[in-house]
């Protein structure tokens, strides 16, 4: 199980890595797992905005479809057109190549759990 | 025997065991005011008592009659071998092909069907059909709306048939969407009038080809301006004039839809029948249904599953794409043995003798004097005409003597009392034509 230490948590599985005013964002390595292989995944459009906590988009698995939430309140200001040919990108690189979407932060990031906080959870659904 | 599942002795038991005493006591979580007071139905009766009333009520029907009646459903021929192959037992099953290891049969029937169907009306994707043509409107609509996320606005030809505008606005009553209709001109579709419509608040737009008035049109550039202001076009189509005009699929539309009777449906007085929708690759997973794929199993073999499934109910849940879940199977199996037996070429001559006939028809009763043609543009195998009288006293006149003529446009259309709707197929013969023309004439002397 991978938690990178640098990065920040939703409740919902998402991660946040925060520079500055912008987010980049994804599902976690443990939400991956969870879901098995990767066969789409559904993203909002540059210049979408959302509430933290809203949801934002889907990914669907061979097993699963599960609605994906912002961990920040922002503007979408990038969008990981890769996955729309290799969906596979988030099991394999959660953190890296699996990004989902990078947003213009205006709120919301505050609220984020950090590594230890979000292994908790993870260590309690895994339960 | 009573048709009935269960004795009152059993289902005394059953309450028991659930710890209740009465059927009213097991519903009780329903409030008292939304239970039926009665079903009223009517007491049983025996078999030879229920033949006897059937057979009263079947020998009412006019059959043997020739018919010129179309507006969305044709008297198309089906070749003997349909219903000897559909009648196979094992096509009768009702199980839902969700265990692919046990539905090869099924799946695979299934995905010819989509691949000739893909083929008909030059689209990417087509899913294992839906009830029939007037849902797969609705469904098709809903796609759109889905897929522009917030829109409200469904643009809505009224040349598209009135049978499939009045289920669309049911459908939808309680959606809050917005449905507005552009008026047909003369029974011509109005383009410039669709386009203007479409703007950026529209979810999507249907039209009908050839439409209800039998009218033929390339909608190429209504697709293209939808798409430029990223609305959804959905093309309804006569499914067997697709082997001679122009497809959605060329014309650029996001979604095809059909009612597939005539493709191997008996008329049947009004079905069963099948509804198809077919999308492109982009739009495939707003479609709903079953949709069945081609793949390999570990040993490389050929196998067919149900694909895409995270777009249905079992998965999905609330925001599954429609409650749709099933597919006429055996109507679909139907449509594609019809479709093979045919062939391109014999769906092509099928379409192009239909047409043939039918523009034989116009000339033939439009030399009648004060008979005309309703529109002008062209036209496949229906057409209207005005008439210098009531088209439902000719509609009567003219059934009494075993000819109906076709179809009353009144029914549907305020102003048009006096149009009446011909379509011809290839069943009837040029002798059929002179005939009615003849009696048409006599008529209207």
């Amino acid at each position: 199980m991978v938690i990178p230490a640098e990065l920040k948590y939703a409740k919902t599985h998402e991660w946040a890595k925060i520079e500055g005013d912008t987010a980049i964002v994804g599902i976690s390595h443990f939400a991956q797992e969870q879901l098995g292989d990767m066969t789409y995944i559904e993203l909002p459009e540059e210049g979408d905005t959302f509430e933290a906590g809203e949801e934002m988009g889907s990914v669907e698995s061979v097993k699963a479809a599960s609605e994906i939430y912002a961990p920040v309140s922002g503007e979408v200001i990038a969008v990981n057109e890769a996955l729309e040919d290799a969906p596979e990108k988030v099991n394999q690189d959660p953190y890296g190549e699996g990004w989902l979407i990078k947003f213009k932060i205006t709120g919301g990031a505050d609220d984020l759990l950090d590594a230890a906080a979000y292994e908790k959870i993870v260590a309690e659904e895994a339960h | 025997m009573p048709y009935v599942p269960h004795t009152e002795e059993e289902t005394k038991q059953m309450l028991k065991t659930v710890g209740v005493t009465s059927m009213d006591e097991l519903f009780a979580d329903i409030p008292p005011e939304l239970r039926p007071k009665s079903f009223d139905l009517p007491k049983g009766l025996s078999e030879m008592e229920v033949m006897a009333r059937m057979e009263r009520l079947a020998a009412r029907n006019k059959v043997d009659v020739v018919s010129f009646l179309g507006a969305g459903f044709y008297d198309h021929h089906i070749p003997a071998a349909v219903d000897a192959l559909i009648s196979r037992g094992e096509f009768y099953t009702a199980y839902t092909p969700y265990q692919p290891e046990a539905s090869q049969g099924t799946l695979q029937a299934i995905f010819e069907f989509q691949t000739a169907i893909c083929r008909l009306l030059d689209m990417d994707c087509t899913n294992a059909s839906v009830y029939d043509g007037g849902s797969a409107i609705f469904e098709a609509m809903m796609m759109g709306v889905r897929a522009s996320k917030k829109r409200r606005k469904l643009v809505i030809s009224e040349a598209l048939s009135p049978i499939y505008r009045i289920m669309l606005s049911s459908y939808t009553s309680n959606l809050n969407l917005e449905l507005v209709t552009v008026p047909h001109k003369q029974g011509q579709t109005d383009i410039k009038g669709l386009m203007d419509a479409v703007d950026t608040d529209t979810a999507a737009v249907v039209v009908q080809n050839p439409n209800f008035f039998g009218q033929v049109n390339d909608f190429t550039k209504l697709c293209d301006h939808a798409r430029s202001v990223k609305a959804t076009s959905v093309v309804s189509v006569y499914p067997l004039m697709q082997s001679v005009l122009k497809t959605p699929g060329e014309m650029g539309a996001d979604v095809a839809v059909a009612e597939a009777q005539s493709l191997g449906q008996p008329l049947s007085f009004g079905g069963p029948y099948l509804g198809i929708m077919a999308c492109t690759k982009k739009m495939v997973r707003q479609l709903p249904g079953r949709i069945v794929g081609r793949t390999v199993d570990s040993q490389d073999r050929t196998g067919y599953v149900l694909t895409l499934q995270a777009r249905e109910q079992h998965i999905r849940r609330q925001k599954a794409t429609s409650n749709i879940c099933s597919n006429q199977a055996l109507c679909a199996l139907r449509t594609l043995v019809h479709m093979s037996l045919l062939g391109p070429g014999g769906l092509e001559q099928t379409a192009a003798r239909c047409m043939e006939l039918a523009h034989f028809a116009a000339k033939r009763l439009t030399a009648i004097p004060g008979v005309e043609m309703y529109s002008e543009g062209p036209f496949c195998n229906e057409f209207a005409l005005k008439l210098p009288v009531s088209a439902y006293d000719v509609v009567d006149a003219l059934t009494e003597r075993g000819y109906v003529p076709g179809f009353p446009l009144g029914r549907y259309y305020d102003g048009l009392e006096n149009c009446l709707l011909v379509a011809c197929t290839e069943k009837h013969t040029r002798e059929d034509i002179g005939i009615m023309a003849e009696m048409l004439g006599g008529l209207l002397k």
